[in-house]
């Protein structure tokens, strides 16, 4: 029991995180570099989309992060509650705002994308609905978790609240489809189609897997912060 | 199971002593609806299109105004405790609370249903329709707003933040509700949708109560 | 040696981040009451919603008679009397109705009228019986809760601070009740201030 306690364990994160950090961020500046020349300038424009295509490489990659997010949040939130793991708490209040910022990140740009697709900034597209819904969650969680006087009671609340989410986050996306379908049959074109070309999905993969290192430097950076401030908070003498 | 029906007997009870509580619940129902014809306009086919979705809409909303109460009297009066500290599932408790909160708001709810749809021009079956539906759809309500008001007992600004927690949740069970009713106007599957209603009214029956027993247990620490 | 009916060992907590008690051990057999003491914020709430489980304890264990308590809760809770620094009791619902619904709440059969009428009259509630809770005054609700507690039958009674509120002929009839309690072979433990007028009781000071 005594590695679980408060502070131990957080205290060995810091001097992992803290050794990790600084080669992270350098690598993950490498990458993004490299990968908007990918997507900006090296990978061809679509036939039909032109350039406006540009905008799936953070569009998709955002997506993709946002719906992983909100299952890393429920992942921390089973620890914490089943075995109460206290860095688990920090790490899910540090996550969900990133995960709420790839998710907006993915609305913002799918309004710039659908624009000239569309003609219109927002559609009701089954998609994009499931992903403002995601939002909600995310806002939700976000929300609850600063709610309490004590931060420990908002932590295991949004844990609680992360899981049902999780088990419901299928629920609304099939009756999102349910719906769309009803009201709007198919017209919107779909991303991709059977194969996607090799000129666009090899920067979509490296964009992904840029924004991914992205998402664990913000989400370990803030961790950081957390464990600082919850510090802080406890201290019995002034800091 | 005796302490089950204690509970549910107990709140239905406290509901019976304050009868204004459920009618000003129902009364914001109404007002609701009401306000839809005067901001869209009177056109008595565009009522009708949209009478589904405003019902469901307003019913859902009324519902949430009423969860607010559902655990913080107890948590405020320490009968809470009484029940963290009864020798019975806590599962069935919370439970019990919810199926008490449908007895007096979703029932109602459904009864009333028909007559404003009624005012916005909708069909006998659908009438009937939109009743069943609700039926079906408001015990899912009150479980997700059950769950949403034990995980913002004690928590600042708790009414708005229930509704944040709860709405989004609900979507599921708002879009089979109001397109049951739409389907019998369209000539769709109304048999359809009000399973997969049930369907989400049994997960919720099967999920919820567990996790509201540990939103409260967490809320009684 | 024989264990004890009810032994705490190693008992810490932590509320907030903070530790509010730790290595706390005591036992308590039948027949006995245990005083809780301690200055305001040393964790005399928190021992016993511990106690009760309604509070996890960080490390320790809870033994009623020789096993942990936390393997069984529902049979342990089975057993508690709660009087917490809040009544429990409903404003709506008349001090009858109130023990007759926490004494089903207990998972029992509706009581019968002659123990509620016990519990009451030991407590000098029959004349307040039929009243709704929120007519009373802090005392008599007081009163009505360690009614509550009296009629729930229960051996080990939990009291956090049992004599708030109350005016001295009620504080003599609650120690009177609270000694045919102990007499009668349960366990009780008290965090107050005041004298609980209970011959060799014992107190725990947390410090």
């Amino acid at each position: 029991m005594a590695d679980l306690h408060f502070l131990a364990n957080p205290a060995r994160f810091r001097r992992l995180s803290q050794r990790v950090l600084p080669s992270l961020a350098f690598a993950t500046a490498l990458m993004l570099a490299v990968g908007l020349y990918l997507a900006l300038i090296q990978s061809p424009p679509d036939y039909q989309q032109g350039e406006t295509v540009r905008i799936m490489f953070v569009h998709v990659p955002s997506a993709w992060l946002a719906m992983a997010g909100y299952a890393l949040l429920a992942g921390l939130g089973a620890s914490l509650l089943i075995w109460r793991h206290p860095l688990a708490a920090l790490m899910a209040r540090a996550a969900a705002p990133v995960g709420a910022g790839f998710c907006a990140v993915c609305l913002l740009t799918g309004a710039l994308w659908g624009r000239p697709m569309w003609g219109a900034y927002w559609v009701w597209d089954a998609r994009l609905t499931s992903m403002l819904l995601l939002f909600f969650l995310y806002l939700g969680h976000i929300a609850l978790s600063r709610a309490y006087d004590e931060p420990e009671r908002g932590d295991r609340a949004a844990a609680i609240l992360a899981l049902v989410g999780v088990i419901n986050l299928p629920i609304i996306k099939f009756s999102v489809d349910w719906w769309n379908t009803l009201h709007q049959p198919a017209s919107v074109a779909r991303l991709g189609g059977p194969a996607i070309h090799p000129t666009i999905l090899v920067p979509l993969l490296w964009m992904a897997v840029t924004l991914l290192l992205l998402f664990v430097l913000l989400v370990l950076l803030r961790t950081d912060t957390e464990i600082d401030r919850r510090r802080l908070e406890n201290a019995e003498v002034p800091a | 199971m005796s302490g089950f029906a204690a509970l549910v007997a107990r709140d239905l009870r406290l509901a019976w002593r304050r009868p204004g509580d459920v009618a000003v619940v129902l009364a914001f129902f109404v007002v609701a609806t009401t306000l839809f014809p005067l901001g869209i306009g009177p056109e008595t086919n565009v009522l009708a299109r949209i009478a589904a979705g405003v019902l469901w809409c307003a019913a859902l909303f009324a519902a949430l105004l009423s969860l607010d109460r559902l655990f913080a009297a107890d948590f405020e009066d320490g009968t809470l405790d009484l029940l963290l500290l009864a020798p019975w599932p806590l599962e069935l408790a919370a439970l019990a609370k919810c199926a008490a909160h449908w007895i007096v708001t979703g029932l109602p709810l459904a009864a009333l249903a028909p007559l404003l749809g009624l005012a916005f021009g909708l069909e006998p079956d659908a009438l009937l329709g939109l009743s069943a539906t609700l039926l079906v759809g408001t015990p899912t309500l009150s479980l997700i707003g059950g769950l949403a008001a034990a995980l913002t007992l004690g928590a600042r600004k708790s009414g708005a933040l229930l509704a944040l927690l709860a709405l989004p949740l609900c979507v599921p069970t708002l879009i089979f509700g109001a397109g049951a009713v739409e389907a019998l106007a369209t000539g769709g599957d109304f048999g359809a949708h009000l399973a997969l209603l049930a369907a989400l009214a049994l997960v919720a029956l099967a999920t919820t109560p567990w996790a509201i027993a540990a939103a409260l247990r967490q809320a009684g620490e | 040696m024989a264990t004890s009916l009810l032994e705490v060992a190693d008992l810490a907590c932590r509320r907030g981040g903070r530790r509010v008690f730790e290595r706390l051990s005591f036992t308590v057999d039948r027949g006995q009451l245990m005083a809780l003491r301690g200055r305001n914020g040393s964790g005399k709430t928190t021992l016993l919603r511990a106690l009760a489980l309604l509070v996890r304890a960080e490390s320790g264990a809870i033994r009623w008679q020789g096993t942990d308590v936390a393997a069984e809760p529902e049979a342990w809770r089975g057993r508690l009397a709660w009087l917490g620094h809040l009544e429990g009791l409903k404003g709506d619902l008349s001090v009858r109705e109130n023990l007759a619904v926490a004494e089903r709440l207990r998972g029992g059969q509706p009581p019968d009228l002659g123990r509620v009428d016990a519990a009451l009259g030991a407590l000098d509630l029959l004349l307040l019986a039929g009243r709704p809770v929120r007519t009373l005054s802090a005392g008599q609700r007081r009163r009505a809760a360690l009614a509550r507690v009296l009629l729930a039958d229960a051996t080990l009674w939990l009291l956090d601070e049992p004599l708030n509120a109350l005016d001295a002929p009620a504080q003599t009839a609650f120690r009177a009740a609270l000694n045919r309690h102990l007499a009668a072979g349960g366990l009780a433990i008290a965090a107050t201030h005041a004298d609980l007028g209970v011959p060799g009781g014992r107190t725990l000071d947390l410090a």
